[in-house]
């Protein structure tokens, strides 16, 4: 009987698992294997070639440059998020004065406006996104330095994208305006299920808003946190990053060098310069980081889980 | 009650968030595999169609039957043209049907055939997705178009297809040795791009030496307006009249050793002189502040309101920034002022070149049906076609006639004129593209324009770079015949 329970659930696994196979382990052990070739990725012809792509990757200056910054990504851009993520959501579900007559526990006035405001960043693609910015960060006709101008402040008008120690920052703020919106929400819903009881407790033995917040709010809310740190962690190393360096800035990914991140080199190595083996070899570099940055994440979050 | 791990009491549990999302991070980070999951699970190639016989009308011996494919860029020139073309193809071989597209995912299309082995017979392989030619021709995945240049031409039997070109198409088309790999149909005058009326308006000339152009660009700045503005986000484009520039001075040699990588090739005294005039126009304030913020088209959008004089150009900016280039704005184009009267070549000198590139595939099916519509696009009437609807020059001398030209073209017709056989053409950008690119453009050029280093540093800076390339093993290295 045991072994047709087996059977049973495998084959409920069989198509899923199939597709998983095919679809994304397959890939990645052909990326591998790739990157012990010399493929161009123009002509079906390759040889091996061993260890050569990565010993060149060790000693190119450029390589080093984008590992910085996609780890500078990696460690800012949820940090800065998930706080203003956090702080917002309490704001709007907990933070509010109490009002009389009122509930308990409620938000800010006007907090279910804001709540749909945060939000509406993520309602616009990512391209979009980076091609608004990319107007404002002009520094001849874009709306910051003419709102610096406006204000009587004609003498700063930074060159924003085209200053290499600022055209990071510029592209992470880009990063931080239209992710924060989804982790209010996905942070409001988990506190939505904090029951009530909690906060009233705390408000009688007189918890001021800090104090509610780091010794109520957040440990009841830590899984979600967790799960959000990992998730902007990923969209910094992978795919939103790539976009906004890719559309914004100089070059792209420069100005000399400032802004460039692993994605984009993969996609410069692979569809600009025709070094497709060279690019999976930066790909399997970034598969170590991202696998590397979950499993710090969820290493440094573990904690005794609170049942309530 | 509940817990913090919600046990998959509320469908997805965070716990399987946590999971799914960190899957998501290792499918989404190295996208690469899905790219090698596509390719190179083919090459088998596919079947050649039978060449048909040669006839004084068919001088390429295209089989009448055979299928003919051909995937065209839709960029700026769109591709009107081509359907034009396609059509006269269809005309002569009543039996084919063409099967064209046009696309501008060049590149995401092509690829992939390419490893499969079963590419079209015609590609204009151009615009942002652009497969690089340097390993397409490493890789022996184009076919040698010398039959096509020493079949007659479209419109005179008597004469050559190669000797109706423009100087420069043929060779620009060679790698090392004498096949030619790639036909440029389109033909772009790089320089010097300006306002004729704001000229007039400032009381001056073009000048011809960087004394006068720095004249020229204190008057304008007395009256409020930039010397010059640039592409800044993309200076890659400075080149475009600095080049020349650098061959004026010093000569073509100095060019083609920058171009063959060279040791010390950036060193020469001619290099040093002309970098050190365009630092000027940054430390005189003659450049559109906030230019190295800037891209293509805001600093084109910034030149034609007026903000600058002069931007560093090719021809296509007619076309690309027409809807913001005022109507008596009396667009014209200059080759670069030089130094002064030691330069080594006349005033004139300008860098003119190919666009446009098309490339018949050694694998194709069709190869001799691919040259074939190239030789029909290189006839008279289709060039005149493309020049009267897009505003550009092809690689057919002549086919100006008869047609009104925009002021921009005609000037560029007029600059020619004046270079005569001084026309250069760096290879920089099809030979090398990232060096080029983001290497000389960004991180030198760029870097110095904006002030953040001396022409001295920048010049390092490149010259390093070069050699750098010079040595890399991964990338193909070619030379000037």
């Amino acid at each position: 009987m045991q072994h047709g329970k087996y059977r049973f659930i495998v084959g409920f696994l069989v198509l899923p698992l199939g597709l998983y196979a095919l679809f994304v382990v397959w890939p990645f052990i052909q990326s591998i294997y790739y990157s012990f070739t010399d493929w161009t990725g123009l002509s079906p012809e390759f040889k091996m070639v061993g260890f050569d792509n990565y010993k060149r990757m060790l000693h190119d200056d450029i390589f080093w440059k984008s590992l910085q910054h996609s780890l500078l990504f990696a460690l800012v851009l949820p940090l800065v998020t998930i706080s203003l993520a956090l702080f917002f959501a309490f704001m709007i579900n907990v933070g509010g004065r109490r009002r009389k007559g009122g509930p308990v526990i409620s938000g800010v006035r006007g907090s279910s406006f804001y709540k749909i405001v945060y939000f509406f960043p993520q309602v616009l693609s990512i391209a979009i996104v980076a091609l608004l910015f990319q107007f404002a960060y002009n520094p001849d006709s874009g709306a910051i330095n003419s709102l610096l101008r406006g204000i009587g402040l004609g003498s700063v008008q930074p060159l924003w994208l085209g200053d290499p120690s600022l055209a990071l920052w510029c592209v992470m703020a880009v990063l931080v305006w239209s992710t924060t919106g989804f982790f209010v929400v996905l942070f409001s819903a988990g506190m939505a299920s904090i029951p009530a009881e909690l906060y009233e407790a705390a408000l009688l033995d007189g918890a001021g808003r800090a104090t509610t917040f780091f010794r109520v709010t957040l440990p009841l809310l830590w899984d979600t946190v967790q799960s959000g740190w990992v998730y902007m962690g990923i969209l910094a190393l992978g795919a939103e990053s790539f976009a906004v360096v890719q559309i914004m800035t100089t070059g792209p990914g420069g100005p000399d060098y400032s802004t460039t991140v692993m994605v984009l080199y993969v996609y410069q190595k692979a569809f600009r310069d025709g070094q497709a083996a060279y690019a999976t070899t930066i790909g399997v570099a970034l598969l170590v980081v991202t696998l590397a940055f979950a499993a710090i994440v969820m290493r440094l979050g573990r904690r005794e889980r609170l049942e309530f | 009650m509940g817990s913090t791990s919600n046990h998959g009491a509320e469908g997805v549990g965070r716990r399987d968030l946590i999971k799914r999302s960190a899957a998501l991070g290792v499918v989404a980070a190295p996208g690469m595999g899905l790219l090698s999951a596509c390719a190179s699970s083919g090459g088998g190639g596919q079947k050649k169609d039978k060449a048909g016989t040669k006839t004084a009308k068919n001088p390429l011996g295209v089989n009448d039957s055979a299928g003919m494919e051909f995937v065209l860029f839709d960029g700026g020139f769109g591709k009107d043209y081509a359907e034009d073309a396609v059509k006269i193809y269809e005309k002569d071989f009543p039996k084919v049907k063409v099967k064209f597209s046009a696309t501008q995912k060049i590149q995401s299309t092509l690829q992939p055939r390419f490893n499969q082995g079963n590419p079209p017979d015609l590609i204009d392989n151009s615009g942002a997705e652009q497969m690089d030619m340097g390993v397409l021709v490493g890789k022996n995945q184009l076919s040698d178009l010398t039959p096509l240049l020493d079949a007659p031409s479209y419109d005179d039997p008597n004469k050559k297809v190669r000797d109706t070109l423009r100087p420069g198409i043929v060779e620009m088309g060679q790698f090392d040795g004498n096949p030619v790999w790639i036909f440029y149909y389109a033909y772009t005058v790089y320089g010097v791009w300006y306002s004729q009326k704001a000229l007039d308006s400032l009381d001056a000339q073009y000048p011809k030496t960087w004394d006068e152009m720095l004249a020229v660009c204190e008057k304008a700045k007395k009256k409020g307006m930039a010397g010059w503005t640039y592409a800044g986000k993309y200076p890659y484009y400075i080149p475009f009249s600095l080049y020349p520039m650098i061959g004026k001075v010093g000569g073509r040699e100095v060019l083609d050793a920058i171009d063959n990588l060279e040791p010390n090739a950036w060193k020469h005294p001619a290099v040093k002189a002309c970098f050190e005039a365009y630092y000027e126009l940054y430390k005189k304030g003659y450049i559109l502040k906030g230019t190295p913020g800037l891209d293509h088209i805001q600093s084109q959008t910034a030149w034609a309101k007026g903000e600058a004089l002069f931007i560093p150009n090719g021809s296509w900016v007619e076309n690309e920034s027409a809807n913001v280039i005022p109507k008596d704005f009396d667009l014209a184009v200059s080759a670069p002022s030089g130094i002064d009267g030691s330069d080594k070549l006349p005033f004139g000198t300008i860098w003119a070149s190919g666009g446009e590139p098309f490339i018949v595939p050694a694998k194709a099916a069709n190869p001799e049906g691919g040259m074939e519509q190239l030789r029909i696009m290189l006839s008279e009437a289709s060039s005149k076609n493309f020049t009267a609807k897009v505003k550009s020059l092809t690689a057919y001398n002549g086919g100006t006639t008869g047609i009104t030209l925009t002021p921009g073209l005609n000037s560029g017709v007029a600059a020619l004129k004046l270079a005569g056989s001084n026309v250069v053409n760096p290879r920089l950008q099809d030979w090398y593209v990232q060096l080029q690119k983001e290497k000389i453009g960004v991180s030198g050029l760029g870097e110095m324009m904006a002030g953040r280093l001396t022409p001295a540093e920048a010049i390092k800076k490149i010259q390093g770079f070069a050699d750098e390339a010079a040595k890399d093993t991964s990338i193909k290295h070619y030379k000037h015949q």
